[in-house]
């Protein structure tokens, strides 16, 4: 469904990823990992057009995304969740809810629909709709902003490095959420340091080195050798 | 063919001093050969060239975009025509130096409080003051005359005492070429020195030269200052041109003007505001033959072309070796 | 007394007319970066605009509301055609283009309507008695026009799903985009509604002191003014800017001649940057 092919791109003046191809399937949870810097956030940056590309295609169903404007990916079926969240602080959790809900062609029963399941997900969202997203928590934060992605009902989410900085009962609640969406066929193309979790929730995954793709295999293969995983990642 | 390193632009050496005599030479024949009007004409394009020089020192070496610099301007009118007012015989000497010291003076206080602030705050508090120094000069009637301004007789030329005569158009025009040629050496020299350099490193990154170590507020005042100081010069020959200084010339539309053939001519690069104020006066003059008053509206546009597909300028392409 | 009374209420109204005018602006700058040199200028020609619909017409209200649409439809085509090309570039280059284009809209209104001064007639007659003093009635009613429509935009900006749009956008142009909100468009949405509210002040202030092709330059001036020390990008703080700068400018105007005293304002705002940047309304950010 989402086709990375020997993708070169830029960020800013460093030519920061080579030839990078990676392939996500509907419904598949993928992984992306590697050390801090090896292009695993600019790989998705490339997927929503803020890097520059100088070489290879990414295509979405079919379709290349080289001509699509920035605002108009959502449309297409791909959500992004970034490593720094970008909560619309100033805004109140619906608000940040809304900017995905508000979508035309949505009816207002489904609307309903959406926001029941996604405080279903995360009560503590529903609790605090109407506080500024700048008040949360850090991990509150990062399942409100899980949460306004699923609000463009999505094909596939680009999930940041969710994990990051978070206690590990949030953690495991992340989790819970990766496997949920996982259950509902949505795809997921997840960047992540942590390693267990990673193997956990996805089918295949991808290791990166050096803006390059130097390792591709199943999470039950990674499992059973973790030579591998010590290689590119020391851990 | 063997492999060239990484294109370092060669600085221009021959090139240019040739390019750059050959302007001087016709400048210097100009009034022999041109009708009054136009001999007149180039006499004005290079005041204002130096005046939008003057500027170009602060946008295209330092990174300051200065929308005051018609206060500097003006100021050095109305210091020259205080001297040229007050003292009799009226003298050229003090003439520039009330000039000069009037905007002096008014560079300081800019200087003072205009660096501290960034950017687009800088830009703005610009303005503020320029528009500050129009007010007073409007509205302190007893001293600046007001709305009709002043007007005064031309200075002789007067060289250390020894000989003195009344300025013709020509002399007076290789008067003003004189002047204009050697504060464009000096500022040049001024540029291309390591002062000048860590100017140009304050316009690529501020934030690095300053972690560097160098005293950015201090390098930038003096910036200021030496850009008032031309702009009070090129105020000096206005006012003995004119032999009038009106609060028009403070208005902070004459800063957007320069500001303009600084864009027009290229910006860092010295020549071009002087390309950028012949392009501009000359457009100016050939399209009110046409539209009287409403010449700005197709130089406006142009203006507006010329930012959004031309933004380095006419010379813009020349900086890069100019500045080697 | 008296006299600062009628120069209260003076500041008051001024203020309210100058808030319409800075909240047009700090919307613009806050969400797009751009210094719309031209803000004034859009103005002016929503005076003009709005005297010749009166003339036509006769109706204040509608002059008003033509004058409105048609600024911003002005607004909307600068915006796509100048403005959209330099996005991304240095914004010295934006403050060129709008100062260009403020060049050419004061000469063309020059052109189109003559030198002559034009009069925009009160909507409102007669005056009212508050102790001592007579005061306009029309002068009242501008200032609470202008407090209805800015508070309309607010209210459009706090409920609307557009208004969401909007201050997403502002926050975050990349994640709003992100979301699938066509922040293109929403730019341009922006410097229609701002200039459509800079227009309506024009026809507002219209009365006040006739319309000119210059009248424009003042405003942008006390609105850059008014938009930084009422904190950039902040509506609220640039209306209550507006009305505390026009408080002091007016009863600076009690001892100083009034071309003077918009060096209060000067004042004013070289303090703010100075000592609170951010802004003289604005919490000082942790």
């Amino acid at each position: 469904m989402l086709v990375l092919e020997q993708v070169d791109a830029h960020y800013g003046k460093s030519h920061v990823l080579h030839g990078v191809s990676i392939e996500v399937r509907a419904g598949e949870v993928v992984g992306l990992l590697g050390r801090n810097g090896v292009g695993k956030t600019t790989t998705l940056k490339a997927i929503m057009g803020m890097a520059r590309r100088s070489a290879g295609r990414i295509t979405f169903e079919g379709r290349d995304l080289q001509g699509v404007p920035p605002h108009g990916l959502a449309g297409l079926g791909i959500a992004w969740v970034p490593e720094e969240r970008r909560i619309f602080r100033l805004l109140t959790v619906l608000e940040n809810l809304r900017t995905g809900l508000d979508r035309s062609g949505i009816t207002p029963p489904r609307r309903e629909a959406l926001l029941e399941k996604v405080y279903a997900y995360f009560p503590i969202l529903r609790e605090r709709r109407n506080q500024p997203g700048g008040t949360l928590s850090g991990g509150e934060q990062q399942m409100l902003a899980i949460a306004r992605a699923m609000m463009l009902e999505p094909k596939i989410i680009l999930l940041d490095e969710p994990t990051e900085g978070l206690m590990p009962r949030m953690v495991a609640q992340i989790q819970e959420i990766v496997h949920a969406l996982h259950r509902d066929g949505v795809a997921i193309l997840l960047v992540e340091q942590n390693v267990p979790l990673t193997l956990d929730a996805a089918e295949r995954v991808y290791i990166m080195e050096k803006g390059a793709v130097r390792h591709h295999a199943s999470s039950a293969e990674l499992r059973a050798d973790q030579r591998v995983i010590h290689e590119y990642l020391g851990v | 063919m063997s492999a060239t390193p990484a294109a370092r632009p060669r600085p221009l050496a021959v090139e240019y001093w040739i390019g750059f005599a050959v302007v001087v030479v016709l400048l210097v024949v100009a009034p022999l050969v041109l009708p009054p009007f136009w001999q007149r004409f180039a006499t004005e394009i290079l005041i204002w060239g130096l005046l939008a020089m003057s500027s170009d020192i602060l946008i295209g070496y330092t990174g300051m975009v200065s929308f005051g610099h018609s206060a500097f301007f003006g100021l050095g009118m109305y210091g020259a025509a205080a001297a040229l007012l007050t003292v009799k015989p009226p003298s050229l000497g003090l003439a520039a130096l009330y000039g000069l010291v009037a905007a002096g003076v008014a560079a300081v206080f800019v200087a003072y409080f205009a660096t501290r602030l960034r950017e687009i705050y800088f830009s703005i508090s610009t303005l503020v003051f320029s528009q500050i120094f129009y007010v007073i000069i409007f509205t302190w009637t007893e001293v600046t005359g007001g709305e009709n301004g002043l007007t005064f007789s031309q200075p002789r030329l007067a060289l250390l005492g020894l000989w003195s005569d009344r300025f013709t158009p020509t002399t007076f025009h290789w008067f003003v070429l004189t002047v204009v040629v050697i504060s464009y050496l000096l500022v040049r020299r001024i540029t291309q020195s390591p002062f000048g350099k860590v100017l140009q490193s304050i316009r690529e990154n501020e934030p690095r030269t300053r972690a560097i170590g160098y005293p950015v507020e201090r390098y930038k005042m003096v910036a200021v200052m030496l850009s008032g100081l031309f702009a009070g010069l090129a105020g000096v020959l206005y006012a003995i041109q004119n032999k009038f200084a009106a609060p028009d010339f403070v208005f902070f539309v004459v800063s957007g003007e320069v500001v303009i053939f600084n864009v027009m001519g290229g910006m860092g690069t010295l020549v071009g505001p002087f390309a950028g104020a012949a392009f501009f006066l000359l457009l100016r003059e050939g399209l009110s033959r046409f539209l009287t008053e409403y010449y700005l509206i197709p130089l406006g546009i142009i203006f507006i072309i010329m930012i959004i597909f031309l933004p380095q300028g006419l010379l813009g392409f020349l900086r890069r070796r100019l500045n080697a | 007394m008296d006299q600062v009374l009628v120069q209260t209420l003076h500041g008051l109204v001024n203020g309210m007319v100058l808030a319409m005018v800075a909240s047009g602006l700090t919307l613009i700058f806050g969400i797009m970066d751009i210094v719309n040199f031209a803000h004034g200028d859009l103005l002016m020609l929503g005076a003009f605009v709005g005297a010749s619909v009166l003339g036509v017409t006769g109706n204040y209200w509608l002059a008003l509301l033509a004058a409105s649409i048609a600024i911003a439809a002005l607004g909307a085509i600068l915006q796509i055609t100048t403005l959209r090309p330099l996005i991304g570039r240095d914004p010295l280059t934006t403050i060129l283009a709008t100062f260009g284009l403020s060049l050419v809209m004061q000469k063309y209104a020059l052109w189109q309507w003559g030198p002559s001064v034009r009069r925009i007639s009160e909507p409102v007659p007669g005056d009212f008695t508050l102790f001592h003093i007579q005061y306009p009635w029309y002068r009242i009613a501008t200032a609470v026009l202008a407090g209805l429509i800015l508070a309309g935009l607010w209210l459009f900006l706090k409920y609307g799903k557009y208004g969401i749009w909007i201050r997403a956008t502002t926050q975050d142009r990349v994640m709003a985009q992100a979301m699938g909100i066509p922040v293109p468009l929403v730019y341009t949405a922006v410097f229609a509604i701002g200039s459509a509210m800079a227009a309506a002040s024009g026809v507002l202030f219209g009365p006040f002191a006739g319309v000119t092709q210059t009248m424009g330059f003042d405003f942008t001036l006390r609105a850059f003014i008014v938009v930084v020390v009422g904190g950039m990008g902040n509506l609220g703080g640039s209306i209550l800017a507006s009305i505390f700068v026009s408080l002091l400018e007016s009863y600076a105007a009690i001892v100083v001649s009034p071309a003077q005293a918009v060096i209060v304002s000067f004042v004013v705002l070289v303090l703010t940057m100075l000592f609170r940047p951010t802004g003289l309304f604005v919490p000082t950010p942790k």
